[in-house]
Order: C-alpha cells, then structure tokens, then sequence
C-alpha cells in the first residue's frame, strides 16, 4: 500500500519519533534488565559504581564463577532453539476437541517443555561445555562473572518455596472462584436490562473504588475473633479465620468481584443475543443456553478475566500481609522481610533475586498472552 | 430473562459482595465509633526481698489486664462517638495548629500529611500520565509493522510487574549508591543522598507511579488510534493542517472517551495509593491515605492493633472516593435514564 504525498512524513520526525520510541523502551525496561543483572552478580559488582562492572562481574569472575564464550553461545543456542521448538512444534500439538481437553494438553505440554528446557540448560550444556572449555584455550577462558548463590540462599537456604505454595494456593483459588462465580453474574447482568441489573453494576463500580484497607479494616476484627463468633453456629471446630490461605482467597475474590463482573459483561455483551435466543427455541432453559452455547464461544474472555484475576491475586500485598501471619505469606509480602532485615549488601542482593523469581512467571505471562492482555485493558475502555 | 432465572446467575456474586464488602463497610462504620479494650484492675503487690536483718518489703500498685477463666484478657466496648475521628484528625494539635494559622504543623498531622501527598501525587502524576501515553502510542502507531509486537511487549512490563517490585527496582536505581544516583552525582558533581530527602522520595514515588500507568494509557490510546477516521484525517490534510493541529482538532477530540476513561481509572487507582510506602520504604517522610490505615491495623509491639482509629481514617478515606466518583456517577445515571 502507498501511502499518499501529503501522509508521508518527513526524516527529522521519522528519526525524532524513533528516538523518542527507543528512549521509552529503555525506560521501561531498564529498571527490570538491571535488576536481573545485579542479581547474578556477588554484592560487590551488584552495588558498584560502574555500569560497565555491574554487567561484567569481575569480582564475580574472580571468585571462581564465570562463563566462558563457549558457555555464553550453547546456552543462547539452548534457549533460542527451545523458543523456536516451542512456537513452532509444541504449540499446534495443543490442539484438541473441547475445552478441558485443550487445557489439559497446554498443561503437559507446558510441564514436558519445562523438564526439556531444564535439561538442555542445566545438565547437557554443562556436560557439553566442559570439555569443550578445557580444549578451546583463551575461548573456553570465563570472560562473564555470573553466579546463582543468591538464587540458592533464597530459594533452598530461605525457603521461599513456601511462600511460591502459598501464592500458587492464593493465586490458583481466586481466579478458579472468581471466574465461576463471575460468568455466571456477567451473563445474567449482560441479558438483563432491568434497573436492578443497572444498579448492581453501579453498585458494584462504587466498590471497585474503594481502597483494600477499608474492607481489611472491616475483616481483621471479625476474622480475628471468628472462633468465638461462629462458636454458636459451628460448635468447637469454628476456624480462626486469621493466617488462613481460604479467607484470603475469599476476600481477593470478592474484591476482585466488581472488577470481573464489569469485565465479563462487556465480553458477554459482545455475543449476539440470537445466539441464545435461537438456543431457547430449541428448547434449552436459560441455563443450557449459557452453558452448552455460550461458554464454548466465550473462552476468550473468560481467559482475558482469568489473567488480570491471577494479577491481583499474584501482585496483592496489602490483603496477604494483614490476614496472614508473618511465618507463613505469599511472594510479595515475603519480600518485604529481606529489603527490611538488608544489614548487609548480601542480604540486599538476595532480596533482589527474590524480586527477580516473582516477576519471572509474570515475564512469561506476557510473552504468551500478550494478545490478551491488550483485548483486556481495551475491553473496559471501549464499552465504557 | 425473568427475575428467578436472573436471580439464580447473579446470586453467588452479590452473595460475596455483600458479605465481604458491603458488611465489613458496615463493621468499619459501627467500629470507627467505639474502642474495644483490654480491661485493666490496679492490684496491691507485696515483693519482699530477703534484708540483712528483717526482710525489707515493697508494696507497689500495679496495673494488670482481666483474665477470664480460659486465660484470656476480658475486653470491653465502649462508645465513644466522634473521638477516634478527632483522634484520626489530630485531636488538641490541630485545634492548635490552626488557631496559630500554621499549616506546616497542620500537615505535620498524620491525617493531613497523608492527605496533602495522596492528593498532589494523583493530581500531579496525571498530566504525565496521559501525555507519555498518547505520545508512546502516536510513536508506536508510527512504528514499522515488524517491530510493533516487541514494542508493546516491552511496553506491558512496567504495568504488569508486582507494583511493589516495581517500586523496588527504581529503589534499588536510586537508593544508597544506586547506578543512577552515581551517575547523577558525576554529572552535576554533587554528593546525593535520595533516601533522606523527602521531595527526592516524593519524586521517585511519582515517577514510579507514571512509569507504572503510562503503558495502560499507551494501550487504550493506541486501540482508539486505529480507529481514528481516515477520511477526516485526509480531509484535514487537504484543508492544509499540518501535523500539530491533525492531532489537536482531530485525533485528541477523537480519543477525548478515552482520555475521560483513563482519567477516572487513574484517579480511582492514585487515590488508593500504597505499594509505593511500601516499596520506597518513604514511612518516615510521605504516607498516603491507604497506608495510614494500613499502619493502624498492624499490631503494635504489644500485639494490639488499633482497630478503631483504622476505622476511623477509612472512612475519612472514603469520602474521598465518594467526591471522586459523584460527577461520572451522575452522568452514568442521566445517560441510563436517557438511554
């Protein structure tokens, strides 16, 4: 396609738009990539005064953790062909007839291409270069100081495995109940045009706005002292809501209702009435209507909802940290423990491997649904 | 869709929200107006310690909580009307404070000092937000088709990133001997301290904040982009507007739904600021509202937590919300009413 004389732009503003493009990117990503950096490297690289030391590592180096240009190529070739394995084979093997089933196959599917990634990168590119170090001389000298110490101090010396359970139990919770509970709500409020359906929805935009710590001011007492509330009503066995993962999943979803609901809706507006129309001829009642016509062509949203579900609940610090005891939390208020105890710059440099292990799953949430993600934000905006 | 059969797809949600919204709303409101506490008794205490001659006794008065059978400390509830508001509010010290006319003790209050960085922070970050995302997607429309998929990968990180990670990675930029701080420092030859400087904090904490948002913006501006209409652009081409005034009489009316819509958002989501307290660790120099309340909530060194005064502070919290949402509220309703 041409595009017209008067359209075209001139160099000085191609250049100037370019720049100004590159300028945010580096914007956006420079905080990220630099902790990544710092978060290999020994404390005394991670925290010096130049950048270019920082990247290089050379008290790393000297430690005895490095990588050789050897190292450096077979792990890039590694990660580049199990991207491209990835995309190109694995993908379209998840194919399948029926929702369930294609959930299941994404799952082995994502679980099979993990267990080959980390063989190829831990066990056969170490087993591979290592002679190929040792014969290559100057090439298979390390050039790049690297090390994983910190990861292995956070995750093995730290246990931060626990805190990974429970923000999987948290995050895993809240978007399996929040989705139920809130397609069922965004298709009857979408085929509803009462006034109730109106007010339920702006009710529902008034709590949307309302700061977490309101309703945690609301809960902490009740959940606190729940044993004794509920001790008429459930004899002995009434549970201390407090440090519970089940009440925290109950309150993010809730919280999260209002949000979901919205969002469910506009999706749900988007699918033409006559679909459950011509349905309801057939003789289905309301309920087969959504279930068997309409769910099957609502996938999309609902995954949309699903994502920005497992971002509140994955990102919440505010709710984790006041409903769960200090000894047993999610990721996020987890990491607050190392930034606050940093006495020494190791201790800093671990909080940071720690703030790079949560924000990986999130990198690979929107390399794979990127899509989705951009259909989701727009979603609320378009429809109002 | 009849009413039972509407009932029975929206029951579940509205059950949730009224259980653990709209109820613990009604808990803050009824706790903001009492106290619960610990009942204490003044018992006489002998101590006797062993003398040289006659033992030599103390008899001290000591107070000590109420236990229960079970061993637990027996509390009472009291009403105590607006007082924990006042206390929330400053109580003596602003009475005082604005006897004197001295607004810099007046926002040496908790309370106010919250409030006068909640409000500046969301009415200041706002402008940055809607100008770096307009301007990120006008250049991204701009962009080769190729490498716009990256781009906007790229861009998504900032907004999608754990806010209090987020805070932390442009602490870590900053903070102590921070790579950017070293730079600055050469470059205007100055020695910086950002930690302890309170504007220097409140910066940083905005910055994080447009950092933070701009790519939402950038993604709602760029989907209204697409569907800017080509035949008014090209009709303004041939009426001789150049490129400023396209975008100014012709896109910006254009995305102007948009623009409202980010707006609100924005506000809703600065207002209820927090993870920056958090991630900046600025406790000691600026607070907002979410994180007053925050703070009253955690238990003290004595395990207490002050329930009341929480109370109190969310609800001056939400009046605010209530003024933020009153004017989109009244337009929804007339457009329902019309529509």
């Amino acid at each position: 396609m041409s595009i017209p004389q008067a359209m075209r732009q001139p160099p000085s503003l191609k250049l100037a738009s370019n720049l100004f493009l590159l300028f945010w990117l580096i914007l956006a990503a420079f905080p990220l990539v630099w902790i990544l950096a710092m978060s290999f490297k020994s404390p005394v690289d991670a925290f010096s005064a130049s950048a270019w030391d920082v990247l290089r590592g050379p008290r790393t180096l000297s430690d005895g953790h490095g990588l050789s240009v050897v190292d450096i190529v077979l792990g890039v070739a590694v990660i580049w062909l199990s991207i491209k394995a990835g995309t190109r084979w694995l993908v379209p093997m998840a194919a399948g007839e029926g929702t369930l089933q294609r959930i299941f196959s994404w799952a082995v599917i994502a679980l099979g291409f993990a267990l080959l990634f980390i063989i190829g990168f831990f066990v056969i590119v170490p087993w591979v270069a290592e002679p190929l170090n040792a014969s290559l001389g100057p090439l298979g000298r390390p050039v790049l100081g690297l090390t994983t110490q910190h990861y292995e101090s956070v995750w093995i010396d730290n246990a931060f495995y626990e805190n990974l359970q429970n923000s999987m139990i948290v995050t895993f919770g809240v978007v399996t109940v929040s989705l139920t509970v809130g397609t069922l709500a965004g298709y009857g409020l979408a085929r509803s045009g009462s006034t109730l359906a109106f007010w339920i929805l702006i009710i529902a935009l008034i709590f949307r706005a309302l700061p977490h710590s309101v309703l945690v001011a609301g809960y902490l007492p009740v959940f606190i002292n729940s044993a004794e509330i509920l001790r008429p009503i459930l004899g002995d066995n009434a549970p201390t809501l407090y440090g519970q993962p089940l009440a925290v999943i109950a309150v993010l979803v809730s919280i999260n209702q209002p949000f979901t609901i919205w969002m469910l809706r506009s999706f749900f507006q988007s699918i033409p009435v006559d679909l459950d129309e011509s349905a309801r001829v057939d003789g289905c009642t309301h309920f087969q209507a959504f279930r068997w016509v309409i769910m099957p062509v609502m996938w999309p949203g609902v995954i949309t909802t699903g994502l920005f579900s497992f971002l509140l609940a994955y990102n919440d610090f505010l709710v984790a940290s006041l409903l769960l005891d200090a000894s047993n939390q999610t990721m996020v208020p987890a990491i607050v423990g190392y930034f606050n105890r940093e006495t020494t710059t190791t201790d800093q440099v671990e909080a940071i491997a720690a703030a790079v292990s949560i924000t990986a799953p999130l990198f690979l949430l929107v390399m794979i649904f990127q899509r989705q993600i951009v259909s989701g934000l727009t979603a609320g905006a378009v429809k109002g | 869709m009849k009413f039972k059969t509407f009932a029975m797809f929206v029951g579940p949600s509205i059950l949730l929200m009224l259980v653990f919204i709209a109820f613990p709303l009604v808990t803050v409101l009824v706790n903001s107006f009492q106290v619960t506490q610990p009942i204490f008794t003044t018992q006489t205490v002998e101590t006797c310690t062993p003398g040289f001659v006659t033992q030599t006794c103390t008899t001290s008065v000591k107070t000590v909580p109420v236990l229960d059978e079970a061993g637990n400390t027996v509390t009472t509830t009291r009403w105590v009307g607006l007082s924990s508001y006042a206390n929330v509010l400053g109580g003596d010290r602003l009475t005082r404070a604005l006897s004197n006319w001295d607004i810099g003790a007046v926002l040496r209050i908790d309370f106010w000092k919250a409030l006068r960085f909640t409000l500046t922070f969301t009415l200041i970050t706002l402008p940055f937000v809607l100008a770096l995302g307009l301007a990120v997607a006008v250049v991204v429309n701009n962009a080769a088709r190729s490498i716009k998929g990256p781009v906007i990968f790229v861009s998504l990180l900032p907004f999608i990133i754990t806010p209090v990670i987020g805070a932390l990675s442009i602490r870590w930029l900053f903070y102590g001997d921070g790579i950017v701080t070293i730079w600055l420092e050469a470059l205007f030859s100055t020695d910086l301290a950002v930690a302890a400087n309170g504007w220097a904090v409140e910066f940083l904490m905005m910055f994080y904040r447009v950092w933070h948002v701009a790519p939402f913006a950038f993604v709602i501006f760029y989907a209204g982009l697409q569907t800017v209409n080509q035949d008014t652009l090209e009709s303004a081409v041939i009426d001789g507007a150049s490129r400023w005034e396209r975008l100014r009489y012709v896109v910006i009316p254009h995305l102007m739904p948009l623009i409202v819509f980010i707006t609100l958002i924005h506000l809703m989501d600065a207002y209820r600021a927090f993870e920056e307290v958090i991630g900046f660790s600025s406790q000691s120099h600026r607070i907002t509202l979410q994180y007053l309340t925050y703070d009253f909530l955690q238990p003290d060194d004595a395990g207490n937590r002050q329930i009341s005064s929480a109370s109190a502070s969310a609800m001056l919290t939400m009046i605010g919300v209530v003024i933020l949402l009153a004017a989109p509220l009244r337009r929804t309703w007339r457009d329902h009413r019309g529509g």
